[in-house]
């Protein structure tokens, strides 16, 4: 296997002109890499997104903001291809798809590294890498997976993310997180990704952690993927972001470019705004009685 | 090497070898070891169906009573019914894929825990199983199933045995190897076997990356109704019929036996080889004490024993591989 396997694909159908489109259609120009249109998601009656709408262009970073259940997963599971949105459409080069399977998504280019990277820590390395995708020979009922190519392949993914002479062999557990991290990020750029979901863990992270993050997010702009960063820390997302979308209770409560808003600005949208005015003018008109 | 789920059950093989070795050398000629075997083959091949579902996060606890209530199925269509051995059989297994299968959707669609699912299960069939033999043959032995036609190669498969020396040893120990041999290539080789792993090892990172969590789950108790089904046809064979006495207990074996052999009981982790090891440990243990005359209802307090220092191995060598090292 050389150059950018693309393991995703169909297996026994025949090459299109434009693999990556949806019906092998070439893109349409000018489209959105990825777009959702009124994308509605409901669990129960419930709508965990209401008419939401994203466009998002090669070399750009787009950033999800938003409190804990705006939304933000929800969006992150119907692009992955997880969870099918109700209404609305989501739209691949300018045309419309609908994913049933997380590998569908991953064979139209649409990467993601989740909030817990998806790493099994008791499967070893390269089971992990290849996991929901293996590369397999043999025809049912004695395919089984190509366990040199598999092993292989994910040496050489790793190295290329600046991993060389892992052995993956090892459990995925004895990985230190930043081998974690990386481990994820070589998984999403190998199926031949163009756009990368990153979903920043809740949990709160160290510095270090944050510009693993952040590295990842840059990198990936500058190789001239479309990135939608989802997090719930704006002074990051100002550092890498072009444009920024605010999800509340389902809906784009705004949705910004980088010249309309400045760090202190989204901040403070993003903790709601006068809320966050009105706690702070308290705060500084009673002095901490444990202090005085 | 430390680190094989399988590692502390061969060692306790060795120990308990040595041990009974000692006190009885009669175990470790042929006719000691054809029962050793016989009985490690009888606990292995549910063992090993139960390690499958372990290592996904999941319980069976029908197993025991689905292989008789399969077997009695197959016995009142040949002793009732006047049916062929082989199509009696035949049917026999369809029952048996039909609750794994009704186990499975019910524990993929209500999300219940599976230990409450296959509870449920083990409840109806124990109860179904006796009430059905009772009306139909009007009593709880069903035999008188050499009669059918075919029974004599059904003997050949599932009956048959090679003398060597005064030990027989019987053709179910065949089935267990080829039972641990098929386990261990799909846990190991397929992506089967990956979607099983990562089923008990994160159930979430499974559903991200796109493993068919359903199919996998329904597959997994496909294969425990075909190895209880086993269980049954080899049992109806060798006794020409069913005493139909389902009791809680085999279930309860093939768990203990599963842990011993390294099978973590939260999921994610254990081998085909350890549910092996396991069931040797269980064969030579409890075919030991018999043969050095020990009182027979002391296998109880060394299986119970042998289940708690599996339980702590398995702990250490969890906390060993989860440990995970500091940035």
């Amino acid at each position: 296997m050389t150059g950018p396997e693309r393991v995703g694909a169909v297996e026994g159908q025949e090459p299109l002109p434009f693999p990556d489109s949806p019906g092998g259609l070439p893109p349409v120009p000018g489209a959105p890499v990825l777009e959702l249109r009124g994308v509605t998601v409901r669990y129960g009656s419930v709508p965990a997104l209401d008419r939401v709408s994203l466009r998002m262009h090669p070399g750009t970073v787009t950033c999800l903001l938003g409190e804990n259940g705006a939304g933000k997963s929800t969006v992150v599971q119907v692009v992955s291809g997880v969870r099918r949105h109700d209404e609305g459409e989501l739209l691949v080069d300018g045309r419309p798809v609908r994913f049933r399977r997380p590998r569908q998504a991953r064979s139209r280019g649409i990467a993601t590294i989740w909030q817990d990277l998806a790493v099994i820590p008791l499967m070893t390395v390269w089971r992990n890498f290849w996991l929901g995708d293996e590369p397999t020979r043999g025809i049912w009922p004695f395919r089984r997976i190509d366990v040199d190519v598999a092993r292989d392949g994910a040496a050489r993914a790793l190295a290329r993310v600046g991993l060389p002479g892992l052995n993956v062999n090892q459990p995925a557990a004895s990985l230190a997180p930043g081998q974690r991290h990386s481990l994820a990020v070589a998984r999403a750029l190998h199926f031949g990704a163009k756009v990368l979901v990153v979903d920043e863990p809740a949990a709160p992270l160290t510095v270090a952690q944050h510009a693993l993050v952040l590295r990842t997010v840059v990198g990936a702009r500058d190789a001239g993927l479309a990135v939608l960063f989802v997090t719930s820390t704006p002074a990051y997302a100002h550092l890498v972001g072009d444009r920024f979308v605010l999800l509340a209770g389902g809906r784009v409560a705004a949705d910004l470019t980088r010249e309309d808003v400045d760090v202190d600005g989204l901040t403070r949208l993003v903790s709601g705004g006068e809320a966050l005015a009105t706690l702070t003018a308290e705060l500084r008109r009673r002095p901490d009685p444990l202090v005085t | 090497m430390l680190t094989r789920p399988s590692t502390p059950a061969l060692i306790g093989v060795v120990v308990a070898l040595v041990v009974f070795g000692a006190q009885a050398p009669q175990l470790l000629g042929t006719g000691g070891l054809a029962s050793l075997l016989d009985a490690t083959a009888l606990i292995g091949i549910g063992a090993v169906a139960v390690t499958l579902l372990l290592v996904a996060g999941q319980f069976d606890v029908s197993i025991g009573v689905l292989a008789v209530a399969s077997s009695v199925v197959a016995a009142l269509l040949i002793s009732e019914a006047g049916w062929g051995v082989w199509p009696a059989l035949a049917v026999s297994l369809l029952a048996a894929l039909a609750v794994g299968a009704v186990n499975g959707a019910l524990v993929v669609f209500t999300g219940l825990p599976s230990f409450l699912v296959t509870l449920a299960t083990f409840l109806v069939l124990q109860g179904g199983t006796l009430v059905v033999a009772q009306s139909v043959a009007g009593t709880s032995l069903v035999d008188q199933v050499e009669g059918g036609t075919g029974w004599a190669s059904a003997e050949v498969v599932f009956g048959s045995g090679l003398l060597v020396g005064d030990g027989r040893f019987r053709v179910s120990i065949v089935w267990w190897l080829l039972a641990v041999g098929l386990t261990s290539w799909l846990l190991r080789r397929t992506r089967f076997g990956n979607a099983v792993y990562a089923l008990g090892g994160s159930r979430r990172a499974a559903r991200e990356l796109g493993v068919p969590t359903a199919w996998t789950t329904v597959a997994l108790y496909l294969v425990t109704a075909t190895a209880a089904w086993l269980l049954g046809t080899l049992a109806l064979v060798r006794q020409s019929g069913v005493p139909v006495t389902p009791e809680f207990g085999n279930e309860i074996e093939y768990i203990v036996v599963a842990v011993i052999g390294g099978c973590l009981l939260g999921g994610g982790y254990g081998s085909a080889v350890g549910a092996a090891a396991g069931a040797l440990l269980y064969g030579t243990v409890r075919t030991g004490i018999g043969v050095a005359g020990w009182d027979p209802r002391s296998f109880q307090v060394v299986l119970g024993v042998l289940l708690v220092v599996a339980l702590l191995a398995n702990g250490v060598a969890r906390r060993r591989l989860v440990a995970v090292p500091r940035s």
